[in-house]
């Protein structure tokens, strides 16, 4: 049994990347995600880590990564115009595999929108962010345990997969307050980056000779290394021609597709008679669980399809789902994002709908009800 | 005996991208020269940069070496600053990475005064993009993005960066490469963070622009028109107008970030272990 403890959703991340090996957090004062920062603020100097809150959230990001490339577990969180400033360095991230986590509390936009709402209408931001094409692992856990639970996956992915990973969480659960077990030491397993076993003249930074995560050196480990944001050959100095750009580029893609069954995550809810599916994600997730408790009550056969990774999207389950169910009901706090993506993967087989709502408030289970009944 | 500048330049790496007359060459062979009379390891240095011609120059050099997005070495450097606090860290930058586009990051690493010596090349010019105005191009001096004669007001940096909370700023020139190398020694030396602003040329995209004939005539523009600090503190004001300052501009005492914030780990730690 590990330690029971009645913590916010914000507070919960922070425990999860510290228990993931996290120590070193670089942030910005941001609504609503400022909790994280105030958390690691008290905890990380305890275990003699490091806690810098930046000038800026684009200083934020660049010191996590400053921070990484030293062989730190690294750790920054933000929300809406904070993540859209991210996304430059975000890129940098992940054209120079770096590990690192970000956490976007997501609240009302654009611009200023709404600080204090819930939102998930950064979720297209999440894939699409930052320029170029490059692979995105965004996780999106709707509960306070799941926070923890996914906080430490995404750490694990990071070190895993040598890249940036997002956690995308709403506004209501980052600040619900919900009961949580904190698993003893080693009860979920930690990935740590797999550092080179050659000698340093040897290691080439973007060795695509050692698999598609090629190993990692720290920075002052003695294997001296160039790290640069332009395209980069393996030995990582800049190149500008055909064919290196081309094949990195598609080995950064592989090394999240080729492993998608390792990454995706999901729940499936009383979906293997439905004929009606829910396909929502985080607090949009929690009302969608209800709504289909309550159709089944009333008779309808309703299941619910509540992604934990949206990025890389799910697609071969929502296909094989959209081949079974009449309708897709898609709830969620945006005028329709996601919904796309599950339209691109149903490829018409059935129904689409959405439900949108940018008020400020969830989607209630009743609206959703209401709509799984209308396309019955 | 000549200086082997070969240990620390990348086999393979050279020749660098610097236009023919560019004086970043000069403060290059300095700063190895610096790094050698102190005898850091290379595995113990980290050299960072953002974008633009001198943000080029750590790709030549065979340390730990980061060139990172525009005008934002600095926080990458803080970065790795806090996680490897023993290491020495050093960011080499232009006048518009620094002081443009990385203003805040420059401001607050001052303010900050953590242990990173920045080194600022300063050519009066975007020169990268083909020769854009800039924080310090001069008043009236031609510019791809001032076609009329500039008239955007300038930054002084040494001033900028006392006036933030700098513990150590300098100013040097690729003229006079003696006192540079000093200057470069004298940065790397100070506990804190140190400011040495390299006054360079850029004949390419300023110099040619702007009535310069020739490189050369650059280089003994800097020459002509600067004064070491002790000369141009005793001079009246009508002496040194035009003129700018070189040398050991101001430094003081002030705690440094990382000693600071270790500092209260371990008080931390001995709290804890007391039991309060």
């Amino acid at each position: 049994m590990g330690t029971l403890k009645l913590l916010q959703g914000n507070e919960a991340c922070a425990e999860g990347a510290l228990y993931a090996g996290c120590t070193f957090f670089a942030g910005y004062p941001i609504t609503p995600s400022t909790e994280v920062a105030e958390y690691m603020s008290r905890r990380l100097p305890q275990i003699g880590g490091a806690f810098l809150q930046m000038e800026d959230e684009i200083a934020a990001m660049a010191a996590v990564i400053g921070g990484s490339l030293a062989g730190a577990k690294t750790l920054t969180a933000t929300s809406g115009p904070g993540f859209s400033l991210k996304q430059e360095n975000l890129g940098f991230g992940m054209l120079c595999e770096v590990p690192c986590v970000v956490i976007d509390v997501m609240r009302g936009g654009p611009s200023t929108g709404v600080p204090t709402g819930p939102s998930q209408s950064d979720i297209m931001q999440c894939r699409w962010g930052t320029h170029g094409d490059h692979p995105v692992i965004c996780l999106t856990p709707g509960y306070v345990q799941e926070i923890f639970s996914e906080t430490v996956r995404a750490f694990n992915l990071a070190e895993k997969y040598r890249t940036p990973v997002i956690v995308a969480f709403d506004e209501i659960v980052g600040h619900m307050r919900e009961k949580i077990e904190i698993p003893d030491k080693g009860v979920i397993p930690i990935e740590n980056r797999r550092r080179p076993t050659c000698s340093p003249a040897e290691y080439k930074p973007f060795d695509e000779t050692k698999g598609d995560v090629p190993p990692v050196a720290d920075f002052f480990s003695g294997y001296r290394q160039h790290i640069t944001g332009l395209n980069h050959a393996s030995d990582g100095f800049p190149v500008n021609a055909s064919p290196r750009i081309h094949t990195d580029e598609l080995r950064l893609m592989r090394k999240v597709e080729a492993n998608k069954k390792d990454i995706i995550r999901y729940e499936e809810y009383l979906l293997e008679d439905a004929e009606v599916a829910v396909f929502a994600y985080g607090v949009s997730g929690r009302s969608g669980k209800n709504a289909v408790e309550q159709a089944r009550a009333a008779g309808i056969k309703a299941g619910l399809f509540r992604p934990l990774t949206i990025w890389p999207f799910p697609e071969e389950e929502v296909a094989a789902l959209a081949a079974r169910v009449k309708a897709i009901v898609v709830p969620e706090l945006s005028l329709g994002q996601i919904i796309y993506e599950v339209e691109r993967c149903a490829k018409g087989k059935c129904k689409v709908v959405g439900i949108y709502r940018v008020d400020g408030d969830p989607i209630n289970p009743t609206q959703i009800l209401d709509k799984i009944k209308e396309v019955k | 005996m000549s200086f082997n500048y070969d240990q620390y330049i990348r086999g393979g790496k050279l020749p660098h991208i610097w236009c023919p007359g560019c004086t970043y060459g000069i403060v290059f062979k300095s700063l190895l020269r610096a790094v050698e009379s102190l005898k850091i390891p290379k595995d113990d240095i980290a050299l960072v940069s953002g974008i633009g011609c001198a943000s080029r120059l750590p790709g030549y050099v065979d340390w730990n070496t980061l060139h990172t997005t525009h005008g934002r070495a600095l926080p990458f450097a803080t970065g790795l600053k806090m996680a490897k606090p023993d290491k020495k860290v050093m960011v080499i930058s232009g006048d518009g990475d620094a002081t443009a586009i990385g203003g805040n990051h420059f401001i607050h690493a001052c303010r900050r005064n953590i242990d990173i010596t920045v080194i600022v090349l300063n050519n009066f010019i975007y020169g990268m993009t083909g020769g854009q105005h800039s924080p310090t191009t001069p008043i009236g001096h031609l510019a791809t993005t001032m076609p009329y004669g500039n008239v955007d007001p300038n930054f002084n940096i040494p001033d900028l960066a006392k006036g933030a909370g700098a513990s150590w700023v300098g100013r040097g020139t690729a003229y006079h490469v003696p006192a540079l190398d000093k200057l470069i020694i004298e940065a790397m030396n100070h506990k804190g963070l140190s400011v040495l602003e390299i006054i360079n040329a850029c004949p390419t995209t300023h110099g040619r622009r702007n009535k310069f004939k020739n490189p050369t005539d650059m280089l003994l523009w800097m020459k002509d028109n600067s004064l070491p600090i002790t000369a141009f503190d005793k001079l009246p004001p009508e002496k040194t107008a035009g003129k700018f300052p070189t040398g050991v501009l101001f430094k003081k005492e002030a705690p440094e970030y990382c000693e600071t914030y270790y500092g209260l780990v371990e008080r931390l730690k001995a709290q804890k272990a007391k039991g309060v």
